[in-house]
């Protein structure tokens, strides 16, 4: 689990499949203590990841606009009411 | 009558004099009986457009050589989007009929539109066979879209009702993505350029996992940018997915025939692009209770093992080696008992939230860390809500050591976000 990403720079697709992953890893079972444990701990980081993006995710509004070079780039706007 | 007066004729008993009445009934039968005048459209300027407290709209109706008095009734122009002006090339549509009285025959109208719209509808019709015939609508080109968007194109205008709807679709139903907004007209002569130009730019400076093409309600004038053959490429064309929703259920434009998805409306297109953040929650609980049962699974598992370990060592060890083991076998077994006790208080603390933890702690606890409890005088219940207490009212409040009476002098609402959805 060392390669392990922190949850925190997870998006939900990602912290998702691996939960789903890990789940059936400890189901298969044929684990030692310490696995099951690092197994359970990741688990628990990663379903609160998905609780916590699906919570606080907040819509970002972005928009194209013509740049000075001919292109374009996106730039925050808002929507009025 | 006239049956009446036929006979007598049959018979030679008298000239055929008419009454202005039988004879204008006779017309207006005639005319009447005449499938071919029942249900008709008729083209011409309008003039004389007048519509008086009655409410019904008068007109006449004039090419070069002729004219044709029309009445349309109040009813039916409540239907009309917009009144026909002096001078405007029309077509209406209705039946020709005697006003008896006036001794004038005119069209009864029921609906009128601009001239040109039937030309326009087989202009539609041609274009959509065409493209359908080079294979532009097979379902073999229609893409799936993704089940986890992340970025989500969306063309439409910058002020339209249909970006708000969008909007508020995904803001209830998977805030998690980014939206890039490639501001478009969505009608009028620079609409159909505008939309060719957004879905080219989108897929070339931004690659969203889905574009979402959109426009709210309208006249089929309003909509006609839809049925343009450059817009109906530049969809075929795009990288990302392309969702339409344009207009009402009802409308049936050539992007909805080209696009990866239909969705009868904007806020159907933002619905069947995103899942639903409501059913992740469900997912996610069962995903944790899956969690938990395989850990605890996998634990009850070791202990079998480390006691199979006991059994055998206790039969075949000399019993220091025995002692020795036992000794690990039960610090094994206490730190899976301890890893069970702390993983299960921690999920229930994680599942139930704050309040089942305090209320599992139990009150004394909780207040003895400086938080108190106020009950309204009047009726004893626990004030949860700034909402459930009035000025002058009289309070209790309980901390760790007693109680005091208070008094309600001000309250003051602190707005919480997210508690909108």
């Amino acid at each position: 689990m060392s390669k392990a990403k922190p949850p925190e720079e997870l998006n939900y697709e990602q912290a998702f499949e691996e939960l789903e992953a890990l789940v059936e890893r400890l189901e298969s079972g044929e684990l030692a203590l310490e696995e099951s444990l690092a197994l359970f701990e990741r688990g628990q980081a990663l379903s609160a990841r998905c609780s916590e993006l699906l919570e606080q995710a907040e819509l970002k509004l972005r928009q194209l606009v013509p740049d000075d070079s001919g292109g374009y780039v996106e730039t925050d706007f808002e929507v009025e009411e | 009558m006239l049956r009446l007066m036929s006979f007598f004729q049959a018979f030679g008993l008298e000239p055929k004099i008419w009454s202005v009445v039988d004879l204008t009934r006779y017309v207006r039968q005639t005319l009447e009986t005449d499938y071919r005048l029942q249900d008709l459209w008729v083209m011409g300027e309008a003039f004389n457009v007048s519509r008086p407290s009655s409410g019904h709209l008068y007109f006449t109706l004039k090419d070069s050589e002729a004219s044709l008095r029309c009445v349309m009734w109040r009813s039916e122009v409540a239907d009309l989007a917009a009144l026909p002006r002096d001078g405007e090339a029309i077509e209406a549509h209705g039946r020709i009929s005697v006003y008896e009285a006036g001794g004038q025959y005119q069209l009864y109208a029921d609906d009128i539109r601009p001239a040109g719209i039937g030309a326009l509808f087989e202009e539609f019709i041609r274009l959509r066979d065409r493209l359908e015939e080079e294979g532009l609508f097979d379902p073999e080109r229609k893409r799936p879209l993704p089940a986890w968007p992340k970025r989500i194109g969306v063309v439409t205008s910058p002020t339209g009702a249909a970006l708000r709807d969008v909007l508020n679709v995904l803001r209830r139903r998977y805030p998690l993505v980014e939206v890039i907004l490639a501001p478009t007209p969505v009608q009028g002569d620079e609409a159909p350029g505008g939309i060719v130009s957004a879905l080219a730019v989108l897929n070339t400076y931004s690659q969203p996992d889905v574009i979402l093409l959109v426009r709210g309600g309208g006249s089929i004038e309003d909509l006609w940018a839809f049925n343009d053959e450059g817009v109906a490429r530049a969809i075929a064309a795009s990288e990302s997915p392309v969702v339409s929703g344009v207009g009402h259920e009802t409308d049936v434009i050539i992007a909805d025939y080209v696009a990866d998805v239909r969705a009868p409306t904007p806020s159907a297109a933002a619905e069947v692009a995103t899942p639903d953040r409501e059913v992740l929650a469900d997912e996610l609980v069962e995903m944790r209770n899956a969690l938990e049962r395989a850990f605890k699974d996998n634990l009850r598992e070791l202990r079998r093992g480390y006691r199979d370990w006991v059994v055998r060592l206790q039969l075949t060890s000399p019993r220091a080696q025995v002692a020795n083991a036992q000794q690990r076998v039960d610090e094994g077994l206490h730190r899976i008992e301890a890893a069970i006790r702390h993983q299960l208080a921690l999920r229930q603390a994680a599942v139930a939230g704050l309040s089942q933890t305090l209320r599992a702690v139990g009150p004394a606890a909780v207040m003895a860390r400086g938080y108190s409890v106020v009950t309204r005088d009047k009726d004893g219940t626990v004030v949860r809500s700034v909402g459930q207490v009035e000025p002058n009212e009289g309070i209790n409040v309980r901390v760790r050591d007693g109680s005091f009476g208070a008094q309600v002098t001000s309250s003051e609402e602190i707005d919480k976000p997210h508690e909108d959805g």
